[in-house]
């Protein structure tokens, strides 16, 4: 499923609202979430799962072409762990 | 640095004053968001958000493990996970606010 199907689905869920208003809603929830990570925060939606922001240190590493050894800078990566109600729903054939 | 958490109240807030929706109907559309990429997953679907990132259901194969508690060697067994990509454009972000 990609974005614009996900909006598609929603606008036809709900029609008293413009396919404008479900893209902006649609829109708004994902920034919001980006914003809240680029603080140095975290997002916590129970049953969904938690977005939060982990450090990776500077490290040594090469250029996979040349073989020559460059250096890696410390950075900052976005990581996800799904909630406990998505994993079951997942796994809910065991 | 430490930011705030935010939930899903703070994305019905923002959706309602931002689209200018009723609390309702944004808590609503809120919710639904969340459900449909949930049981997008849960059919196995990948989804793709784009300028956020992707979110893919891998099957785990059955490994032996072990129970921390006791030692004892415990079978674990197969299960589906989901893995998530940040786009280029949010690490490219996020990495630029948290100064590298």
């Amino acid at each position: 499923m990609i974005k614009s199907e996900l909006i598609a689905k929603l606008a036809t869920e709900n029609p008293h609202l413009t396919q404008k208003d479900v893209e902006r809603v649609v829109g708004v929830i994902f920034d919001q979430m980006i914003e809240a990570l680029e603080g140095g925060g975290r997002v916590e939606l129970r049953g969904f799962g938690a977005f939060s922001v982990r450090s990776r240190p500077a490290r040594g590493g090469r250029n996979p072409r040349t073989g020559d050894a460059v250096s890696v800078k410390a950075k900052h990566v976005p990581f996800f762990k799904s909630g406990k109600e998505l994993r079951e729903r997942l796994n809910a054939d065991e | 640095m430490k930011g705030e958490t935010l939930t899903r109240a703070d994305l019905c807030e923002a959706v309602h004053l931002e689209v200018g929706l009723t609390r309702q109907d944004g808590a609503a559309l809120v919710e639904r968001t969340l459900d449909l990429v949930a049981e997008a997953l849960e059919q196995g679907q990948t989804v793709k958000l784009s300028g956020f990132g992707v979110f893919q259901v891998r099957a785990k194969r059955e490994r032996i493990g072990r129970n921390p508690k006791t030692g004892e060697p415990a079978t674990i067994n197969p299960r589906r996970v989901i893995g998530f990509r940040a786009s280029q454009v949010i690490k490219a972000r996020i990495d630029k606010a948290l100064g590298g």
